[in-house]
């Protein structure tokens, strides 16, 4: 579904070259729920972008639902959901229902598909109370509902997410869990998510990917993250070693 | 893209509408705001019956066909200069995840239809100058053509505009000289300028095709910088090539968009 092929994104800076992502390689198939992880600056952004089509990268190759998405981005945008936590897709002004309404509109959604799919989303991400209130006046827990809700509307394959859970309460963050994990089960939508949230990843993720210094770090399940290092018995003990480990060559990256 | 632009447009005027008393407001002060323009014409024949051998009426008629050419264009493209802004605030990435155009979404946004009162006032002073010349049918419909081609003529101004701020992000107002330096100059009849400028406007960026050029024939005269009569009829195939290089340059500003951080 997702895959990523010595892909590379450099940005000139003044007279610098930065490699903010290089030689990453690494793919998710259909159904599987996957969490990316790494130190700020590591490169998660970028390659999300790059997945949605948002940044063209200066090297290797990246698809998604097997198109590439810089060339073919209004078709992968048909067939993904993608969701900022550290800013909002909707339009800012607009009651929460109109922003739902345009995306009907540009994403082709059949009406009597839409009003039922709304209805189940209005249902499980509570959204009923704040349906005509415009975005900007949301709380930050109602506005990411909002967009989760918006993200889903078109049945995407798959579900792209950039630190969804970022400054929500710890009731919040469950209730988005709860549902990320619905959605990945019961629908079977791919999953991608990134985080400094260890608990979503405890909580939600088979796999992870760990990305450092825009190089692949560690690729494996959860279970195989904790032998890393097996002196430690919290998840953070083990990612503070992974990065505070620095960036390895990509020879010695810990795979399955 | 037409649909979706109307959509974007309906949704956001519902939504300026919803506030009745500013939105009439703004609507009177941007017909007031226009008004002024006309007003500095009419102070300059106050004083002197001829610019550069055009009369008042003639002269209202080169402003009124440029005017409703821009008007309608601010309104309906003009928040295209407004990349850089949406570059630094991080919010030109939400265009890119949905399926359609950046640029139609873009154009769209917060589509402000109180720009209405400028057009409208263009659309008066227009009808004036072609009633008090008599301008008939037989050159009157080079009028039409005439507000054609400066749409498309300021559009792509726009949209190489918006470009540029790809590059320009530091510095959005230089593009403001293609766009509203491009209105100013077409105000008044070219004769005014240097030759130089002149032929430049003519050939190399071809804002001498708004008003000018066409609006030379349909005032059945002769240009005084001698350029052949065969260019007064240029203006949509100036336009034409204009907006094939601004679609082009907009794609590579898109292909070439770095993001920001997070």
């Amino acid at each position: 579904m997702i895959r990523l092929d010595r892909a590379g994104r450099t940005f000139k800076v003044r007279r610098n070259v930065v490699h903010a992502v290089r030689d990453l390689s690494f793919s998710v198939a259909a159904g599987e729920f996957v969490g990316c992880l790494g130190p700020n600056g590591a490169g998660k952004s970028t390659t999300i972008k790059m997945l949605c089509g948002i940044l063209t990268p200066t090297s290797g190759t990246v698809r998604m639902a097997g198109l590439d998405p810089a060339r073919r981005r209004t078709t992968v945008a048909r067939r993904i959901g993608v969701v900022f936590g550290q800013r909002t897709t909707l339009w800012w002004d607009l009651p929460l229902l109109d922003s739902f309404e345009l995306c009907r509109h540009l994403y082709k959604v059949d009406r009597g598909l839409f009003r039922s799919r709304l209805d189940e989303l209005t249902e499980t991400l509570d959204l009923g109370a704040f349906l005509r209130t415009p975005v900007r006046q949301l709380s930050l827990g109602q506005r990411m509902r909002g967009d989760l809700a918006a993200a889903l509307l078109h049945a995407p394959d798959v579900l792209v997410l950039d630190e969804p859970t970022i400054g929500l309460d710890v009731v919040s963050k469950a209730g988005i869990r709860d549902f990320l994990r619905r959605v990945n089960t019961e629908r079977g939508t791919t999953v991608l998510l990134t985080t400094h949230d260890l608990v979503d990843v405890e909580r939600l993720c088979r796999r992870v990917v760990l990305i450092d210094h825009g190089r692949l770090a560690f690729d494996g399940s959860l279970e195989q993250l904790m032998a890393t290092a097996p002196g430690q018995s919290s998840i953070e003990d083990v990612v503070t070693r992974l990065y505070t480990g620095g960036a390895r060559p990509p020879g010695d990256v810990a795979r399955q | 893209m037409v649909r979706t632009y109307a959509l974007l447009a309906w949704t956001w005027t519902r939504a300026a509408a919803a506030y009745r008393g500013s939105f009439a407001l703004m609507v009177l002060l941007g017909f007031v705001v226009a008004a002024v323009d006309v007003a500095v014409i009419l102070v300059v024949f106050a004083n002197t019956t001829a610019l550069a051998g055009f009369t008042r009426d003639e002269v209202l008629l080169l402003y009124g066909a440029a005017s409703l050419s821009f008007t309608l264009c601010d309104m309906l493209v003009g928040n295209l200069d407004r990349v850089s802004a949406h570059i630094k605030a991080g919010t030109f990435d939400t265009f890119l995840i949905r399926p359609i155009g950046a640029w139609v979404q873009l154009a769209a946004d917060r589509f402000n239809p109180t720009r209405i009162g400028r057009i409208v006032q263009a659309v008066l002073v227009l009808g004036h100058a072609v009633t008090a010349l008599g301008v008939g049918w037989d050159r009157g419909w080079m009028i039409a053509v005439m507000v054609a081609t400066g749409m498309v003529i300021f559009g792509s101004l726009w949209t190489l505009a918006g470009a540029l701020q790809f590059l320009l992000t530091d510095a959005p107002e230089v593009v403001n000289t293609f766009t509203y330096g491009g209105q100013q100059l077409t105000q008044y009849p070219l004769a005014v300028y240097s030759r130089e400028l002149v032929l430049g406007v003519t050939y190399v960026l071809p804002l001498a095709f708004v008003n000018w050029q066409p609006g030379l024939y349909v005032l059945g005269r002769d240009d005084p910088f001698g350029t052949p009569e065969a260019l007064r009829f240029l203006g949509p195939v100036a336009a034409l090539v204009l907006a094939l290089a601004a679609m082009a340059a907009w794609r590579q500003g898109v292909r070439h968009y770095r993001s920001t951080g997070s």
